[in-house]
């Protein structure tokens, strides 16, 4: 059953940052050839998967729990709606005010005009997913709101005006120095003798963000987990922004995709344990925040929550697919994936990179909008043995790329050499005849290994991106028959 | 239809009328830790320093001398006590003499201290995690955020070993800030840096006979 034939919508085109402008392979193309990029993204995912290994490594119980992050999200999926009744009801009753957002543009619109109503141009952002997912930022910027990014990460994206290429790590991309050319340029007032020490670099952007969060009236946050049975709210954090947003503003909006319900408080001592391990390779991240509803003379005193569907129910509708629903955008998938340490985020076009982003964007917008992605693997398994709740990416990516097969109309050249194969295959005499023409294969290799890559079209579709094995001087058919000697075809 | 109305029916939708009840979630992992409390507090000591945090380790009734101790570490020698915020539940005995009592004033307020003395809720060895409740004797949560140094005291009986013995003993309705080390980010090249926006120093006077 797809979500197509059940008629539940997908995320709309033209809002929000879950569509690239080019297919997966042009974008990684044009990413394998710069030379920095690579060399930045070689050195940070080698460093947090050595991380990640070592504080995995060191819990007895690592697979038990891994177990039971699976199980609570399956649990979790499969009574959605009722946990999101009862996370209202809960949020609600601690003085919260909960909204429902059908797709990014009506999100948009609730925290727009929230904002609004306080009279504040300016609000401090934590970093936070669904708010990029959204274009939550170009929205309110449209409305006359200037949104301040205050992780580190992200506001070195935000300052350079570039996108996050990373779930955890949106700068990931940038080294140190050109951090620090970015810094030097856009920071008003920022010390000219700044060095590109990771250390002064970080106290920049304290000085920056100092002033700014003491006088800011709004703050936007996502949410990390919301626990239904009694509307606490939690985020996960490492620099300390999250609480200055979380704790000093008198009105905070959240912003959490539906699937980040978890039932009962009970179920977070799986997910504390899972979540800072697999993403900073961290024990414990250094902060998490949890708060349920408003709390007189402690944080700010009107709570808004918005639970934002934007595709995801099209994705609930998948049985194979619904998996990736239960992502809590660790980004171990992210480093030990070969194809991203390679291309980097930004060739997967939407805000949801690597193996995760492959199975999450196309079932967001539908597959045909990232019909590409599905094809963004090698299908190692890496990002499955990794993952903290079990997702098994690789199938997802064969099951999707199915259903990018099926939705073609026309015949395209791979349906039609795999059609060939199947009339082949069924015949002994049409196989003999193609193995024989095979020998055309060792002519071209002319005695190297493989076949040259620039074969002509429709040949060098194939042969561009993959070695072709030179075929054998004979079949194993022939060579049976030759030293058997029985005749060629009878077995 | 109303967007609340809405997004239920697309789930209900999605999800199909032949329900099956979720599978019973095995909890296989460990939810106590029988190591006894002397080796916690070794465990809670070592990976609170791994994380940059000082642990000052006292007797009990030495947690006052060793509060003081722990601001000349962290404020140098000379500190003055009027630099000193304390949360409204810290008991005299632990308090610098001169000290502030934090007065509810404006958050903004707070930043002019140097220096924040709270107790804690709970403390997880395992993972090197103090756990702050906003209950009196941990303060509101900007207290012990704004001011740059943050002391905390834990006693022996609230160390657990793992994160489950440790949430269990929470009240999930009260505004609760896990703290695990000094402020950190690892944004640039991953490398890990101490001290962002929270305090860029952790100081915890760990009491125990």
């Amino acid at each position: 059953m797809t979500a197509v034939f059940l008629g539940i919508p997908t995320a709309p085109a033209g809002v929000g940052h879950l569509r690239g402008d080019r297919p997966f392979p042009d974008a990684a193309r044009d990413a394998l050839r710069d030379g920095q990029l690579r060399a930045n993204l070689g050195h940070a995912t080698t460093t947090i998967r050595g991380k990640r290994a070592g504080v995995v490594a060191e819990v007895p119980d690592w697979a038990q729990l891994r177990e039971a992050g699976r199980a609570l999200k399956a649990a979790t999926m499969a009574r959605l709606d009722e946990h999101l009744e009862e996370l209202e009801r809960q949020v609600t009753a601690r003085g919260g005010t909960v909204h429902w957002a059908r797709d990014a543009t009506e999100a948009n619109e609730i925290v727009t005009r929230l904002v609004q109503a306080t009279g504040a141009d300016e609000v401090v952002k934590v970093k936070s997913m669904a708010t990029q997912e959204i274009g939550l930022n170009e929205a309110l910027e449209a409305a006359g709101i200037t949104a301040l990014e205050t992780d580190l990460a992200e506001l070195i994206v935000q300052l350079g005006e570039d996108r996050p290429s990373h779930i955890l790590v949106p700068a990931i991309h940038k080294n140190r120095a050109e951090i620090r050319e970015i810094f030097a340029r856009t920071i008003p007032g920022v010390d000219p003798g700044l060095t590109d020490d990771p250390r002064r670099l970080a106290m920049a952007a304290r000085e920056h963000l100092r002033e700014r969060f003491l006088r800011a009236r709004v703050a936007v946050s996502g949410a990390n987990f919301a626990v239904a049975e009694t509307g606490t709210l939690a985020v996960v954090e490492s620099e300390g922004n999250g609480r200055m947003c979380l704790t000093l503003p008198q009105t905070l909006i959240t912003v959490m995709g539906i699937e980040k319900v978890v039932p009962a408080w009970r179920d977070l001592e799986v997910f504390l344990q899972l979540l800072p391990r697999s993403s900073t390779g961290e024990r414990m991240n250094p902060y998490t925040s949890l708060w349920a509803g408003v709390t007189p003379g402690d944080g700010p005193q009107e709570f808004h929550l918005v639970l934002l569907d934007n595709g995801r129910t099209a994705v609930l509708a998948d049985e194979v697919g619904r998996e990736a629903l239960h992502c809590i955008r660790c980004s171990a998938c992210l480093n030990v994936c070969p194809v991203y340490e390679r291309t980097g985020g930004h060739a997967y076009g939407s805000v949801y990179p690597g193996p995760i982003g492959a199975v999450l964007s196309p079932q967001l917008t539908g597959v045909e909008d990232n019909a590409s992605l599905p094809y963004a693997s090698s299908l190692c398994g890496a990002c499955y043995d990794v993952c903290p709740v079990a997702i098994d990416i690789p199938s997802i990516l064969v099951h999707l790329r199915a259903e990018h097969v099926e939705a073609q109309t026309r015949t395209t050249p791979e349906a039609a050499a795999f059609r060939a194969l199947s009339k082949a295959m069924s015949s002994p005499r049409l196989w003999r005849l193609a193995q024989r023409a095979t020998g055309l294969g060792r002519f071209l290799a002319r005695g190297r290994p493989t076949l040259p890559a620039t074969l002509p079209p429709p040949a060098s579709a194939w042969t561009r991106t993959r070695d072709l094995p030179t075929p054998p001087r004979e079949t194993f058919t022939q060579a049976w028959a030759r030293e058997h000697g029985s005749q060629e075809g009878r077995a | 239809m109303s967007a609340r109305d809405e997004v239920l029916g697309r789930i209900r939708t999605a999800l199909g009328p032949d329900r099956r009840p979720p599978a019973e979630v095995a909890r296989g992992y460990r939810t106590t830790d029988d190591r006894p409390l002397p080796e916690l507090l070794d465990v809670l000591a070592d990976r609170l320093e791994d994380y940059r945090a000082r642990v000052l380790r006292c007797a009990p009734d030495a947690v006052g001398a060793t509060v003081a101790a722990a601001l000349d570490a962290g404020l140098g020698a000379g500190w003055a006590a009027a630099d000193v915020v304390v949360a409204p539940g810290v008991p005299e005995a632990w308090r610098p003499a001169g000290s502030t009592e934090d007065d509810g004033r404006p958050a903004v307020g707070l930043t002019a201290f140097a220096a924040t003395l709270t107790g804690v809720t709970v403390a997880v060895a395992e993972t090197g995690t103090l756990v702050l409740d906003a209950s009196p004797v941990c303060g509101r949560r900007a207290l012990s955020l704004l001011p740059d140094c943050l002391v905390c005291v834990v006693t022996a009986d609230q160390v657990v070993g793992g994160v489950p013995e440790g949430l269990a003993r929470l009240d999930p309705l009260r505004p609760l800030t896990l703290i695990s080390g000094p402020s950190a980010t690892s944004d640039i090249e991953l490398q890990r840096v101490e001290g962002v926006h929270g305090p860029r120093t952790l100081l915890v006077v760990l009491a125990s006979d």
